[in-house]
């Protein structure tokens, strides 16, 4: 096993979870009409509600119950049809309310799992242990004055979900695996649109050390990471920390830690020494959120594949490789994509044109998929064209560059340039006698047993042909003909 | 039921009111009575009886998901004590 | 037109309509009221400009046959509702100089019926108090002067707004009632006050002090006048989740229909040793007069109302510790400038908040915090539901309850309170019905040895005030209390 980690005094298990924050797409906000768009001047997608002005009251968004309903399906979740809306009691420069409505004893969605994979091939299922919906808070700007810190409350109130693992991950490897997944299935989902550095995901990683064996050790949480690469430095700069700290004799303090993206290392937040306590009770502004099976079952009937079950289909009815199937499913897009290019035509050809020419040359053109100049439709062409022959795999490449390049159609590409395979038995059998009489002395040496010679004639044909000749068929006649 | 002062710089610190330690003291004796006063509530028998967080018994009303209100920054900034640019401003905050 | 101030609300409509009298004559002689009671306390904000626009306005829309069903009528508002552009303080210097750019559901009601605004009303500050003397304006008087002439509380919190009303200085007002904040001054005041079920009347932008509690509700001259600004007040408002979505009757019927043949209760444990005996003696007329009207008086039992106060005070404040967490000196009201935020909202707090705002905010938090969520708030939860099973139990089988309003009649102002219990005692018969969510009304019954006002509450079940004006104009029809207080604008006298 790769969970464990070898330290002075021997073998320590790594235990990691995950809170994780994902805003919820949609229009406006939780409980308030204001905009939930991203981007815009200072406190312009505030309303009354969201400053908190005296006597404002909070009325939830029918899309922010319908979202995290969706979203606790696809995690194959306990949906609650019961749940309470808490106030978490605190005072922040960016809380306007002093408290942020949340939900604590009765969320709206229960246990559930979500399943990663390794780059070993091995699989692993991760519970998730519960699911709420919340509010944002504001945004602090501690760098514009020297003594001062700014406000700006557009992000307060915007609907987040926050999606809590159970303490089920061992290693960095699978916290990463965590997140991407989870951050592909809400993709699917429509949910969350999953963008990170914009922050509308966001993990705060709970790492703790343990002897094999023995119960959990204290753990640190690290909050506001907000790639997949810190979430990773974070857990091995905590393992290792706590690692040291213990086998040097200390103790490991259960705190609230910051990741410093500069220096790859965390630190306990200052002001954070007093203990909380949030002193939760239900918001009595609002009632308990309630509805039946059959709200449930209407969502549950416009579910969209999640890539798990797209996986299993392309192994299964496709004929794809796990490997294969992982990679175009990783993206809502690459899988929409792919469906798509292949769709009625050799889905494994087009599985790997898609995987090894589309990604090789979109990488290094460094583009997105979404900018890719070939279309599904253009690369399907492309693979019709190798498939009925009219084109060889090697002239395919050429004109996959073209296409790339130019964005033109592969038949354009084959008939402006005169690429198309020839496949004609009458001009084949021509080109390969012309070659064999100019090469008489060669053909003796072949009938007198130096077979090894057929690659020369092979290729002496393809280069008569300028590379057009149906390589199946000059095979097949050469060999033919060299009898004699 | 007392409520020593040290309980009441705590409690006072989560509300962020600021308590003199003379204010603590009088305090103490004061949320000590009322406490006193409000424990005659374990005399009730509430076993199994669920607790009562509001009288309404209609169902929470969900809105529709448009965007009806914001952009009223001035509105927003209007009453504040200290502003800068379309920001408010507050006491530096390290984190 | 001498007796402008004597008209109840439905007598001023009837003039105004006939073209008796405008608008504008009404608003003016009640703004010299204001003027004359002016030693009362009652308005810490007046809008004259305003009112004299909206008088202006009133008569046009009447004379152009848009009048609407308050249309010309001059109205105090409680400091607790948001007016816009009009300072809205809750009484409590942490909003010094809040002016909302926004107007709350309530009152908008009001001004779009044609309703002129006075000003804004003293209260208890965050409507916290019982005899208004936590207004950081200082205590709305009561214009009822006892025999010996001491100056007497109007009651809280909304003080100012039954004070203005008892003192001709309002034609109506409008006020909120937590747990007893409109019905205890307006027994103290002599007046008609009404605390609607709740969900009833809409919430927003009225400054929250403990939201499962707070209810709007007005204060007027008979129940009649009760009725018709209730109507307008009341109606579903969908900026707030707790607002009931049913439909507010036409009451007019209810007014007239008498109670006969109604089950009316008294509990017995209302009947309490500190009460003095002419509240006992009031109550037992007001069962006279219901029986003589044709009600059956039936004796029932609340056996948990001992335990109503105790509970209020755990649940009211929790809620307040929460909704007061807003006033931090960030988006409004005063700030105490600091070198940290934390120093700064602490420093804020101290200073903006009074005394008694600041004891419920420890208590409220104290309440919610770890390891005593369960034994208090929890429990107060608890025998909270009690209460209210046993209500649903008692209107199973009775139409409505008769109780006193409160344990005695208004004291005097200015007596340093040494213990915050003993204030709190004076919720005793009204805190019960915010608990279980119950429209209330306070009528006045009748008069002190003192010569002070004596108001008999009436609950019913929720969404039944109509049988609360059938009883309560039954109980005024039958007591002829006449209001008469010394210190009234002069032809209130």
């Amino acid at each position: 096993m790769s969970a464990f980690v070898q330290g002075r005094t021997g073998d320590w298990e790594i235990v990691i979870g995950m809170e994780v924050h994902a805003q919820v797409v949609s229009n406006s906000k939780l409980f308030s009409g204001s905009s939930a768009v991203f981007g815009a001047s200072p406190n312009y997608h505030v309303s009354l509600v969201d400053a908190a002005m005296p006597g404002m009251l909070p009325v939830i968004n029918t899309e922010c119950i319908r979202q995290a309903v969706i979203t606790g399906l696809g995690l194959n979740a306990q949906i609650n049809k019961y749940s309470v809306f808490d106030r978490k009691n605190y005072f922040y420069a960016d809380l306007p309310q002093g408290y942020q409505i949340s939900q604590f004893k009765h969320p709206i969605v229960g246990e559930g799992e979500v399943q990663i994979e390794l780059a070993d091939a091995s699989t692993h299922i991760i519970g998730i242990e519960r699911l709420h919906l919340e509010q944002d808070a504001g945004k602090s700007l501690h760098d514009q004055h020297p003594s001062k810190s700014y406000i700006d409350l557009n992000r307060s109130g915007v609907a987040l979900m926050e999606i809590v693992s159970k303490p089920e991950m061992h290693s960095a490897e699978q916290a990463a695996a965590y997140i991407k997944k989870l951050r592909s299935i809400l993709r699917y989902l429509g949910t969350c649109d999953g963008n990170m550095e914009e922050g509308s995901l966001r993990a705060d990683v709970n790492v703790s050390v343990r002897k094999p064996g023995e119960p959990l050790g204290t753990r640190t949480e690290t909050k506001n990471l907000n790639s997949v690469r810190f979430i990773m430095q974070t857990i091995d700069y905590e393992v290792q920390r706590q690692i040291e700290l213990i086998e040097d004799g200390g103790v490991v303090v259960q705190e609230t830690r910051l990741f410093d993206t500069t220096t790859g290392m965390t630190r306990t937040m200052r002001g954070k020494e007093d203990a909380h306590d949030y002193r939760y009770f239900p918001d009595p502004d609002l009632l308990p959120l309630k509805f039946d099976d059959a709200f449930i079952a209407d969502l549950k009937k416009d579910m969209p594949e999640l890539p798990d079950q797209i996986k299993s289909r392309m192994v299964q009815e496709y004929g794809l490789s796990s490997y294969d199937a992982n990679v175009l499913t990783e993206e809502k897009e690459t899988a929409a994509f792919y469906e798509l290019a292949s769709d009625g035509r050799d889905r494994k050809l087009t599985a790997n044109w898609m995987s090894v020419e589309l990604f090789g040359a979109l990488n290094k053109a460094g583009l997105e998929l979404s900018s890719s100049p070939v279309s599904p439709m253009q690369l399907g062409d492309l693979v019709d064209l190798i498939s009925d022959g009219s084109i060889s795999g090697k002239i395919a490449k050429e004109v996959f560059a073209d296409m790339f390049e130019t964005g033109k159609n592969a038949k354009q590409i084959v008939e402006e340039k005169g690429l198309k395979q020839v496949s004609d038995e009458g001009s084949i059998i021509t080109m390969i006698d012309d070659v064999m009489a100019s090469n008489q002395d060669k053909v003796d040496e072949y009938r007198s047993g130096k077979e090894k010679l057929f690659g020369f004639f092979v290729g002496q044909v393809m280069k008569a042909s300028q590379g057009q000749a149906n390589p199946g068929m000059v095979n097949q006649i050469l060999k033919e003909k060299l009898k004699g | 039921m007392t409520v020593d002062k040290n309980a009441v710089k705590k409690i006072a610190r989560l509300a962020r009111i600021q308590v003199s330690d003379e204010k603590a003291e009088l305090l103490s004796a004061d949320l000590g009575n009322i406490l006193n006063w409000i424990e005659q509530l374990e005399e009730v028998d509430t076993t199994g009886v669920e607790p009562l967080a509001s009288v309404n018994e209609h169902a929470l009303p969900w809105r529709e998901d448009i965007v009806t209100d914001g952009n009223i920054t001035e509105q927003v900034l209007k009453n504040s004590p200290e502003v800068a640019g379309d920001f408010f401003v507050v006491p530096k905050v390290v984190e | 037109m001498s007796d402008l101030l004597k008209m109840t609300a439905a007598q001023a409509l009837s003039s105004l309509s006939k073209k008796q009298i405008s608008s504008v004559e009404l608003t003016t002689a009640y703004i010299e009221a204001m003027e004359a009671t002016h030693e009362l306390n009652n308005y810490v904000t007046s809008t004259t400009e305003l009112a004299k626009q909206m008088a202006l306005d009133a008569d046009k829309a009447r004379a152009d046959g848009n009048a609407g069903r308050l249309a010309g009528l001059p109205i105090g508002v409680k400091d607790l509702f948001c007016t816009k552009n009009v300072m809205t303080t809750a009484c409590s210097s942490i909003l010094n100089g809040f002016v909302p750019t926004y107007e709350s559901t309530v009152t908008s009601r009001l001004w779009e019926s044609g309703g002129v605004m006075l000003g804004k009303l003293n209260c208890d500050e965050f409507a916290m108090g019982s005899s208004n003397e936590t207004s950081v304006f200082g205590p709305a008087i009561n214009p009822w002067s006892a025999r010996d002439g001491e100056a007497l509380s109007a009651g809280g919190s909304s003080g100012g707004s039954a004070s203005a009303v008892a003192a001709g200085a309002a034609l109506m007002s409008v006020g909120t009632d937590t747990g007893g904040s409109i019905r205890q001054p307006a027994a103290f005041c002599g007046v008609v006050g009404l605390k609607p079920t709740y969900g009833r009347c809409s919430r927003w932008g009225v400054v929250a002090f403990a939201s499962s509690l707070d209810q709007a509700g007005p204060f007027t001259r008979d129940v009649e006048d009760s009725a018709l600004i209730f109507s307008v007040m009341a109606g579903h408002d969908a900026k707030d989740s707790t607002s009931a979505s049913m439909s507010v009757p036409d009451f007019s019927e209810a007014i007239n229909s008498g109670v006969e043949g109604m089950r009316i209760g008294i509990p017995g444990e209302y009947q309490m040793d500190e009460m003095d005996n002419e509240i006992s003696d009031l109550w037992r007329q007001g069962r006279k007069w219901l029986e003589q009207a044709g009600a059956t008086m039936v004796d029932i039992s609340l056996p948990h109302t001992k335990y109503a106060l105790a509970c209020y005070y755990i649940i009211a404040p929790a809620e307040a510790s929460s909704n007061l967490a807003r006033y931090d000196g960030v988006r409004y009201g005063n700030r105490i400038e600091a070198e940290t935020l934390d120093l700064m909202y602490e420093a804020t707090r101290a200073s903006g908040f009074g005394e008694e705002v600041q004891r419920r905010i420890l208590i409220g938090t104290y309440a919610l915090s770890a390891g005593y969520y369960d034994a208090y708030y929890l429990k107060a939860q608890q025998v909270r539901r009690l209460i209210k099973q046993d209500f649903d139990t008692a209107f199973s089988d009775v139409d409505a309850i008769l109780t006193p309003t409160t344990p005695s009649a208004a004291f005097s102002l200015g007596k340093p309170v040494t213990d915050p219990i003993t204030m709190y005692l004076n919720d005793v018969f009204t805190v019960p019905a915010n608990l279980a969510g119950l429209p209330g009304i306070s009528v006045p019954a009748g008069l002190s040895k003192q010569g002070l006002p004596l108001g008999l509450q009436v609950l019913a079940a929720p969404f039944r005030e109509d049988r609360l004006f059938s009883v309560a104009r039954t109980i005024e029809l039958q007591a002829q209390f006449s209001l008469a207080p010394a210190r009234a604008a002069g032809e209130l006298q």
